[in-house]
Protein backbone atom coordinates (compact mmCIF):
# COMPACT_ATOMS: atom_id res chain seq x y z
CA UNK A 1 0.00 0.00 0.00
CA UNK A 2 1.45 3.62 -0.83
CA UNK A 3 -1.29 5.39 0.86
CA UNK A 4 0.66 8.85 -0.33
CA UNK A 5 -0.28 7.88 -4.50
CA UNK A 6 -3.81 6.17 -3.16
CA UNK A 7 -2.78 2.75 -4.04
CA UNK A 8 -4.11 0.37 -1.82
CA UNK A 9 -4.57 -2.79 -3.11
CA UNK A 10 -1.20 -4.78 -3.40
CA UNK A 11 -2.43 -8.50 -4.50
CA UNK A 12 -5.35 -10.30 -5.83
CA UNK A 13 -5.99 -13.10 -4.34
CA UNK A 14 -8.88 -14.71 -5.90
CA UNK A 15 -10.68 -13.66 -8.57
CA UNK A 16 -14.70 -15.39 -9.57
CA UNK A 17 -15.78 -14.05 -12.54
CA UNK A 18 -18.75 -16.39 -12.30
CA UNK A 19 -19.60 -15.19 -9.14
CA UNK A 20 -18.26 -11.80 -9.67
CA UNK A 21 -16.40 -11.59 -6.55
CA UNK A 22 -12.53 -10.27 -5.72
CA UNK A 23 -10.81 -10.92 -2.92
CA UNK A 24 -7.39 -8.50 -2.18
CA UNK A 25 -4.75 -7.70 0.22
CA UNK A 26 -4.16 -4.38 1.07
CA UNK A 27 -0.91 -4.02 3.58
CA UNK A 28 -0.87 -1.13 6.12
CA UNK A 29 2.68 0.47 5.36
CA UNK A 30 4.83 0.51 8.91
CA UNK A 31 5.41 4.13 8.21
CA UNK A 32 3.48 7.22 6.65
CA UNK A 33 3.41 10.86 6.91
CA UNK A 34 -0.31 9.84 7.73
CA UNK A 35 0.43 8.82 10.72
CA UNK A 36 2.53 11.58 12.15
CA UNK A 37 -0.68 13.24 12.21
CA UNK A 38 -2.95 10.43 12.69
CA UNK A 39 -2.40 10.19 15.48
CA UNK A 40 1.22 11.31 17.23
CA UNK A 41 1.46 8.37 19.67
CA UNK A 42 -1.47 6.64 18.11
CA UNK A 43 -0.92 5.72 14.54
CA UNK A 44 -3.98 4.45 12.98
CA UNK A 45 -5.10 4.38 9.29
CA UNK A 46 -7.93 6.98 8.74
CA UNK A 47 -11.56 5.67 8.63
CA UNK A 48 -12.03 7.47 5.48
CA UNK A 49 -8.91 5.29 3.85
CA UNK A 50 -10.77 1.86 4.66
CA UNK A 51 -13.77 3.35 2.21
CA UNK A 52 -11.15 3.99 -0.10
CA UNK A 53 -9.69 0.37 0.25
CA UNK A 54 -12.79 -1.13 -0.06
CA UNK A 55 -14.08 0.55 -2.79
CA UNK A 56 -10.68 0.33 -4.64
CA UNK A 57 -11.28 -3.49 -4.52
CA UNK A 58 -14.59 -2.70 -5.62
CA UNK A 59 -13.15 -0.96 -8.76
CA UNK A 60 -11.02 -3.47 -9.27
CA UNK A 61 -13.56 -6.22 -9.63
CA UNK A 62 -15.87 -3.86 -11.63
CA UNK A 63 -12.76 -2.79 -14.30
CA UNK A 64 -12.03 -6.60 -14.82
CA UNK A 65 -15.25 -7.67 -15.62
CA UNK A 66 -15.98 -4.82 -18.46
CA UNK A 67 -12.44 -5.77 -19.47
CA UNK A 68 -10.87 -2.44 -18.80
CA UNK A 69 -13.37 -0.51 -21.16
CA UNK A 70 -14.98 1.73 -19.00
CA UNK A 71 -13.46 3.78 -15.67
CA UNK A 72 -14.73 3.21 -12.33
CA UNK A 73 -15.30 6.33 -9.97
CA UNK A 74 -17.07 6.24 -6.49
CA UNK A 75 -20.38 7.65 -6.42
CA UNK A 76 -21.77 6.93 -3.02
CA UNK A 77 -20.66 4.69 0.26
CA UNK A 78 -24.19 3.35 2.41
CA UNK A 79 -24.03 1.30 5.30
CA UNK A 80 -20.67 1.90 5.91
CA UNK A 81 -18.96 0.76 9.39
CA UNK A 82 -16.17 1.30 10.72
CA UNK A 83 -15.71 -1.83 13.53
CA UNK A 84 -12.08 -1.35 15.12
CA UNK A 85 -9.04 0.47 14.86
CA UNK A 86 -6.73 -0.51 12.09
CA UNK A 87 -2.52 0.15 12.22
CA UNK A 88 0.73 -0.01 10.94
CA UNK A 89 1.82 -3.42 9.39
CA UNK A 90 -1.77 -4.84 9.51
CA UNK A 91 -2.65 -6.68 6.44
CA UNK A 92 -6.11 -6.00 5.27
CA UNK A 93 -8.18 -8.59 3.23
CA UNK A 94 -11.50 -6.97 1.42
CA UNK A 95 -13.76 -9.27 -0.21
CA UNK A 96 -15.68 -7.30 -2.87
CA UNK A 97 -19.15 -8.61 -4.20
CA UNK A 98 -20.83 -7.30 -7.45
CA UNK A 99 -24.55 -6.74 -6.48
CA UNK A 100 -25.84 -5.30 -9.74
CA UNK A 101 -24.45 -4.16 -12.46
CA UNK A 102 -26.37 -1.39 -13.95
CA UNK A 103 -25.95 0.96 -16.95
CA UNK A 104 -23.37 3.57 -16.08
CA UNK A 105 -23.47 2.47 -12.64
CA UNK A 106 -22.96 -0.26 -10.53
CA UNK A 107 -23.64 -1.28 -6.94
CA UNK A 108 -21.50 -3.98 -4.72
CA UNK A 109 -21.08 -4.82 -1.38
CA UNK A 110 -17.56 -5.22 0.25
CA UNK A 111 -15.82 -6.23 4.02
CA UNK A 112 -12.35 -5.89 5.08
CA UNK A 113 -10.75 -8.45 7.52
CA UNK A 114 -7.53 -8.30 9.48
CA UNK A 115 -6.74 -11.65 10.73
CA UNK A 116 -10.45 -12.72 10.03
CA UNK A 117 -11.90 -10.17 11.96
CA UNK A 118 -14.31 -8.09 10.36
CA UNK A 119 -12.95 -4.48 10.55
CA UNK A 120 -15.01 -2.24 7.96
CA UNK A 121 -18.13 -3.13 5.56
CA UNK A 122 -19.70 -1.30 3.36
CA UNK A 123 -22.18 -1.14 0.22
CA UNK A 124 -20.34 1.41 -3.03
CA UNK A 125 -21.96 2.66 -5.90
CA UNK A 126 -19.51 3.14 -8.76
CA UNK A 127 -20.36 5.01 -11.83
CA UNK A 128 -18.82 3.91 -14.51
CA UNK A 129 -18.51 5.99 -18.03
CA UNK A 130 -15.49 5.87 -20.65
CA UNK A 131 -11.90 6.47 -19.81
CA UNK A 132 -11.09 9.94 -19.91
CA UNK A 133 -7.85 9.89 -21.03
CA UNK A 134 -5.73 7.08 -22.33
CA UNK A 135 -2.94 7.17 -19.85
CA UNK A 136 -5.53 6.38 -17.19
CA UNK A 137 -6.25 3.29 -19.03
CA UNK A 138 -3.03 2.16 -19.14
CA UNK A 139 -2.49 3.05 -15.80
CA UNK A 140 -5.01 0.58 -14.74
CA UNK A 141 -4.07 -1.95 -16.73
CA UNK A 142 -0.03 -1.54 -15.22
CA UNK A 143 -2.46 -1.84 -11.54
CA UNK A 144 -3.30 -4.26 -12.33
CA UNK A 145 -0.51 -6.17 -13.83
CA UNK A 146 1.46 -5.08 -10.49
CA UNK A 147 -1.34 -6.88 -8.21
CA UNK A 148 -1.60 -9.71 -10.19
CA UNK A 149 -4.99 -9.09 -11.59
CA UNK A 150 -5.91 -12.86 -13.20
CA UNK A 151 -6.55 -11.88 -17.08
CA UNK A 152 -7.89 -15.09 -18.58
CA UNK A 153 -11.51 -15.65 -19.57
CA UNK A 154 -13.78 -17.45 -17.54
CA UNK A 155 -13.50 -20.74 -19.25
CA UNK A 156 -10.06 -20.06 -18.59
CA UNK A 157 -9.69 -19.41 -15.58
CA UNK A 158 -12.48 -21.90 -14.07
CA UNK A 159 -15.23 -20.56 -11.29
CA UNK A 160 -12.33 -19.33 -9.07
CA UNK A 161 -8.92 -17.81 -10.14
CA UNK A 162 -6.96 -17.88 -7.27
CA UNK A 163 -3.85 -15.17 -7.82
CA UNK A 164 -1.27 -17.18 -5.89
CA UNK A 165 -2.73 -19.34 -3.38
CA UNK A 166 -3.77 -17.13 -1.46
CA UNK A 167 -0.26 -16.54 -0.02
CA UNK A 168 0.97 -13.11 0.82
CA UNK A 169 4.95 -13.58 -0.65
CA UNK A 170 4.78 -11.94 -3.75
CA UNK A 171 3.62 -8.74 -2.33
CA UNK B 1 -48.96 0.90 -15.56
CA UNK B 2 -50.84 1.69 -12.72
CA UNK B 3 -49.15 -1.32 -10.74
CA UNK B 4 -45.77 -0.04 -12.13
CA UNK B 5 -46.32 3.24 -11.33
CA UNK B 6 -47.14 2.34 -7.52
CA UNK B 7 -44.02 1.05 -7.37
CA UNK B 8 -42.28 3.42 -8.78
CA UNK B 9 -43.75 6.08 -6.93
CA UNK B 10 -42.85 4.10 -3.58
CA UNK B 11 -39.03 3.33 -4.77
CA UNK B 12 -39.09 7.40 -5.50
CA UNK B 13 -40.63 8.52 -1.79
CA UNK B 14 -38.47 5.64 0.06
CA UNK B 15 -34.92 6.23 -1.89
CA UNK B 16 -35.72 10.13 -2.03
CA UNK B 17 -37.59 11.03 1.37
CA UNK B 18 -40.69 12.28 -0.74
CA UNK B 19 -44.09 12.06 0.43
CA UNK B 20 -45.72 9.80 -1.35
CA UNK B 21 -48.50 12.21 -1.94
CA UNK B 22 -46.51 14.23 -3.55
CA UNK B 23 -45.55 11.90 -6.59
CA UNK B 24 -47.99 11.51 -9.69
CA UNK B 25 -48.00 10.07 -12.79
CA UNK B 26 -47.35 13.67 -14.37
CA UNK B 27 -44.83 14.36 -11.90
CA UNK B 28 -41.01 15.08 -13.58
CA UNK B 29 -38.40 13.71 -11.39
CA UNK B 30 -35.71 16.15 -12.13
CA UNK B 31 -38.37 19.64 -12.33
CA UNK B 32 -41.15 18.73 -9.92
CA UNK B 33 -39.15 16.43 -7.52
CA UNK B 34 -36.16 17.29 -7.82
CA UNK B 35 -34.54 14.22 -7.65
CA UNK B 36 -30.89 14.97 -8.91
CA UNK B 37 -28.28 12.21 -10.81
CA UNK B 38 -26.90 10.56 -7.76
CA UNK B 39 -30.59 10.20 -6.14
CA UNK B 40 -31.17 8.84 -9.57
CA UNK B 41 -29.09 5.82 -9.79
CA UNK B 42 -30.21 4.85 -5.82
CA UNK B 43 -33.52 4.98 -7.64
CA UNK B 44 -32.31 2.95 -11.03
CA UNK B 45 -30.84 0.65 -8.74
CA UNK B 46 -34.16 -0.40 -7.09
CA UNK B 47 -36.53 -0.33 -10.15
CA UNK B 48 -33.66 -2.43 -11.92
CA UNK B 49 -33.98 -5.28 -8.59
CA UNK B 50 -37.93 -5.05 -8.60
CA UNK B 51 -38.38 -5.35 -12.46
CA UNK B 52 -35.53 -7.49 -12.90
CA UNK B 53 -34.44 -5.21 -15.85
CA UNK B 54 -31.76 -2.63 -16.77
CA UNK B 55 -32.59 0.66 -17.15
CA UNK B 56 -30.83 2.45 -20.19
CA UNK B 57 -29.99 5.18 -18.35
CA UNK B 58 -26.76 5.94 -19.89
CA UNK B 59 -28.33 5.69 -23.94
CA UNK B 60 -31.19 8.06 -22.53
CA UNK B 61 -29.00 10.76 -21.09
CA UNK B 62 -26.70 10.45 -24.36
CA UNK B 63 -29.87 11.08 -26.37
CA UNK B 64 -30.93 13.86 -24.32
CA UNK B 65 -27.32 15.34 -24.35
CA UNK B 66 -27.57 15.08 -28.19
CA UNK B 67 -30.82 16.81 -28.37
CA UNK B 68 -32.73 13.90 -29.84
CA UNK B 69 -35.08 13.35 -26.57
CA UNK B 70 -36.48 15.67 -24.19
CA UNK B 71 -36.01 15.07 -20.29
CA UNK B 72 -39.71 14.50 -20.50
CA UNK B 73 -39.70 11.28 -22.41
CA UNK B 74 -37.94 9.69 -20.00
CA UNK B 75 -38.04 11.41 -16.51
CA UNK B 76 -42.35 12.18 -16.64
CA UNK B 77 -43.50 9.25 -13.97
CA UNK B 78 -46.23 8.38 -16.72
CA UNK B 79 -43.16 8.38 -19.77
CA UNK B 80 -40.67 6.54 -17.31
CA UNK B 81 -43.11 3.64 -15.90
CA UNK B 82 -43.96 3.41 -20.13
CA UNK B 83 -40.17 2.81 -20.67
CA UNK B 84 -40.30 0.08 -17.90
CA UNK B 85 -43.42 -1.73 -18.82
CA UNK B 86 -41.65 -1.95 -22.37
CA UNK B 87 -38.46 -3.40 -20.84
CA UNK B 88 -40.17 -5.68 -19.42
CA UNK B 89 -42.41 -6.96 -22.54
CA UNK B 90 -39.12 -7.20 -23.99
CA UNK B 91 -37.98 -9.19 -21.81
CA UNK B 92 -40.48 -11.79 -21.89
CA UNK B 93 -41.05 -11.98 -25.27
Amino acid sequence: MRLEYFQMVDKVLALDLEARTLRTANIVPDKSPIFEGHFPGHPLLPGVLLFEIMAQSCGMLLLRLHNYDRMAFLASVDKGKLRTFVTPGQVIEVFAEMVHDGSGFARLKAEGRVEGKLVCNAEVTLKTMPFPAPELRGYLLETAERIGMPMGTPAELGSSAPASAGNLTHV
Amino acid sequence: MSSTFETVANIIAETCDIPRENITPESHAIDDLGIDSLDFLDIAFAIDKAFGIKLPLESWTQEVNEGKATTEQYFVLKNLCARIDELIAAKSA
